[in-house]
């Protein structure tokens, strides 16, 4: 039996199935996604001064897996546009560049990105110790300069069985630029190229410790809403690729010889859900890395 | 049978078809071009110390908080032009059938209720 308007359009809704179904879809996925940003709108209008973090991201990685995800999005357009002209080896091409951004993307995301995240410490000084290290928050010249002070103490830890050993007294952190030298005003705002850990290395007390947490979720409402999000943007991208696979492989070639248009369909379909993934990146970039 | 199998059998139409898709496709890549240079223009625009700038060309004073909600707009702004960008040419939102538009009408109201949920959360006027 044929499955019906897969390619010719329904009389009363002048349109194949198919693309019904994925706006349907998408709207729904305008729901979850929408709920999410929410969340993230929620937190940073709740977060009290200091607690929700700047330019702890990568910003020049962020930019690149940004123009990748662009460039797919044409890439895949173009394949489809391939497939209405019927060209299926220029489709072939386009089809595998598109597949090729979207592995480079989750690469970039799950090796370059988070793993650096969960060895990189932050360390939550008491308010009322805070004072003491001064030196390293330079939290009076922020406050003259109507600043958000800074309450966390960030960089590479140096003795990492602090964290378990009770005997151990201090924890040391190699410190972060803007540690390191807090008064500097290039500090201020976040840097494009994100400095490394100085050799600097700070001996913080244990009792002047509210708490210390490695860049993972747990660290704030700032990296908890970073990795749902990018998470479920990541396993949607990891979809959009298969998906795409199986597009390119050579059982959708007997698709494009048995009806050209039927593949086409298939294609603008799953191009439609890329291009979604897409847009949802263009505000997730500026909201986590930029702002 | 209700699906013909190609849209153009006879050579000389498909020639003119496919010479439509074809302008299609200069289109889309000015549309990527276009994407690429907002990208960079918004990572540009996030190192702008608004605050200071008006305050120089207005003689106003404006705050820090002031200042890093100027940058938050202008990069919301940018942001949305690109998403109606892709939405319009790449998802062909430009010229789509009515069915559609309609859907999308119910989930644009459906996300502003959904905001608007958390702005009441936010702004509780009981507790605060």
């Amino acid at each position: 039996m044929e499955i019906p308007y897969t390619i010719s359009t329904r009389p009363d809704t002048g349109l194949w199935n198919a693309k019904i179904g994925i706006w349907l879809f998408l709207a729904s996925e305008v729901m979850l996604f929408g709920g999410l940003f929410s969340a993230y709108v929620f937190l940073r209008l709740d977060a009290q001064p200091g607690e929700w973090p700047h330019g702890l991201l990568n910003v020049p990685i962020g930019t690149f897996n940004t123009a990748i995800l662009i460039v797919s999005s044409v890439t895949v357009v173009l394949a489809w546009a391939a497939l209405k002209m019927r060209r299926y080896n220029a489709y072939w091409w386009y089809m595998l560049a598109t597949i090729l951004c979207g592995i480079i993307f989750l690469f970039v995301k799950l090796y370059l990105e988070w793993p650096p995240k969960f060895s990189h410490y932050g360390v939550f000084i008491k308010p009322e110790a805070r004072e003491k290290y001064e030196p390293y928050l330079g939290n009076h010249r922020r406050e003259e300069k109507g600043l958000e002070p800074r309450i966390e103490i960030t960089g590479h830890l140096e003795n990492h069985e602090a964290l378990t050993d009770s005997n151990i007294k201090e924890y040391e952190i190699a410190l972060d630029p803007v540690n390191a030298d807090p008064d500097n005003p290039s500090h201020d705002r976040p840097h494009f190229i994100p400095l490394p850990a100085t050799e600097k290395v700070a001996k913080i007390d244990k009792q002047d410790v509210e708490r210390i947490d490695s860049f993972g979720p747990w660290h704030s409402a700032y990296f908890a809403s970073y990795f749902t999000i990018t998470g479920l943007h990541g396993a949607h991208v990891l979809a959009g690729v298969l998906v795409f696979l199986y597009m390119w492989l050579p059982v959708s070639k007997k698709v494009y010889q048995r009806n050209p248009e039927h593949l086409a369909n298939r294609v603008e379909v799953s191009g439609l859900f890329w291009h979604f993934v897409d847009l949802i990146w263009i505000f997730v970039f500026p909201l986590f890395y930029l702002l | 049978m209700n699906n013909p199998p190609d849209i153009a059998q006879d050579p000389a139409e498909h020639e003119e078809y496919a010479h439509g898709v074809q302008q299609h496709v200069s289109r889309y890549l000015m549309v990527g071009g276009l994407l690429l240079f907002f990208t960079l223009l918004t990572v540009a625009l996030s190192y702008v110390d608004f605050g200071g700038f008006f305050s120089w060309l207005f003689h106003i004073h404006i705050s820090q908080e002031g200042s890093r909600k100027l940058n938050i707009a202008v990069a919301i702004a940018v942001a949305a032009f690109k998403a109606s960008l892709v939405a319009l040419i790449f998802m062909h939102l430009a010229a789509e059938k009515r069915l559609i538009y309609r859907v999308l009408i119910f989930t644009g109201l459906f996300v502003l209720v959904l905001f608007w949920l958390t702005y009441l959360a936010w702004y509780d006027p009981i507790t605060r």
